[in-house]
């Protein structure tokens, strides 16, 4: 059974406008969401290991949508660094960049991302592909309780 | 940049034949372009995976593997260890589709690198609604390696 929770997602994106475009099209979807969000892969490693730290119970998120393109640690390095810890393994990672090199379609996959979106440039599209991400990760798959 | 002519490759692994049939079913009904091919356990993937034997010497390179829990001979757990561990194979993401309800198995898929955990429905009708979403995903949302 299907616990009813909110469920909570890490947007690791560096353009504000790009996050707020996200909230946006969670909302308008009707997925109700706990959205955090970081601006670097050192701020979502940071966040990640915090919040591990600080207590075991209180909660990862359940998923995280990572950007590629970001300054600083870039997000191919994050996604290997989350898919490295012990405790961070298990949150699934979904690419959502404007990136459309098969390369770092490729990469990302290998270092295990769960999903590889490219973000429409259309706001249209955009909004279509976010309830298409929602609908498979909030209503679809089941995913690990966030307290065991 | 999706190849929408070529049909979608999908690599089934489940023991159960009530069961394989009902995805082959919801996959008509859903008219997604779709190449299904069905294994009976594990051993089996893996050998068409990597187009061992006479049977499977022509094997195509799946897009994306649906794969069952409890299986004979060699189940998912080990299997999808296998392809995640098979340098050739692991960019294929693998989701996990079965009975179990067991938080243990979600955690462990998730652990092992499975890219969504989808509990098998019941009825058909259910089930025709899951495979829809399913490709929704996979199909039409998310990029995925180009068949080299």
């Amino acid at each position: 059974m299907k616990a009813p929770r909110i469920p909570r997602v890490l947007l690791v994106e560096d353009e504000p406008g790009d996050t707020r475009l996200m909230q946006l099209a969670m909302k308008n979807s009707g997925f109700q969401l706990e959205l955090h969000c970081v601006g670097d892969g050192h701020e979502a490693i940071e966040y990640l290991t915090r919040l591990g730290q600080m207590s075991q119970n209180t909660a990862h998120p359940d998923l995280i949508l990572l950007d590629l393109k970001m300054p600083g640690q870039s997000g191919l390095e994050t996604l290997r660094a989350i898919k490295q810890m012990d405790n961070l393994r298990v949150i699934p990672v979904v690419v959502v960049t404007t990136s459309g090199l098969e390369a770092d379609v490729v990469a990302a996959y290998r270092l295990g991302a769960a999903g590889y979106v490219a973000k429409p440039a259309d706001l249209n599209e955009f909004m279509e592909a976010m309830r298409l991400l929602g609908t498979y990760w909030f209503r679809l798959v089941r995913l690990p309780d966030r307290t065991e | 940049m999706k190849t929408e002519s070529q049909p979608f490759v999908i690599l089934l692994a489940e023991d159960e034949p009530a069961d394989a049939h009902l995805v082959r079913v919801a996959f008509s009904a859903s008219r997604l372009l779709v190449d299904l091919h069905h294994v009976v356990d594990g051993r089996e993937a893996l050998e068409f995976l990597r187009r061992q034997g006479a049977r499977f010497a022509d094997a195509l390179r799946p897009n994306l593997i649906l794969l069952d829990l409890n299986m004979p001979r060699l189940d998912g757990r080990e299997c999808l260890t296998a392809i995640k561990q098979d340098e050739a194979l692991r960019d294929i993401p693998v989701v996990i589709l079965t009975t179990s309800e067991v938080e243990r198995d979600v955690v462990a898929s998730y652990n092992l690198g499975a890219a969504g955990y989808v509990t098998k429905p019941m009825d058909i009708q259910q089930f025709i609604t899951i495979i829809h979403q399913l490709g929704d995903y996979w199909i039409n949302l998310v990029r995925l390696p180009q068949p080299t």
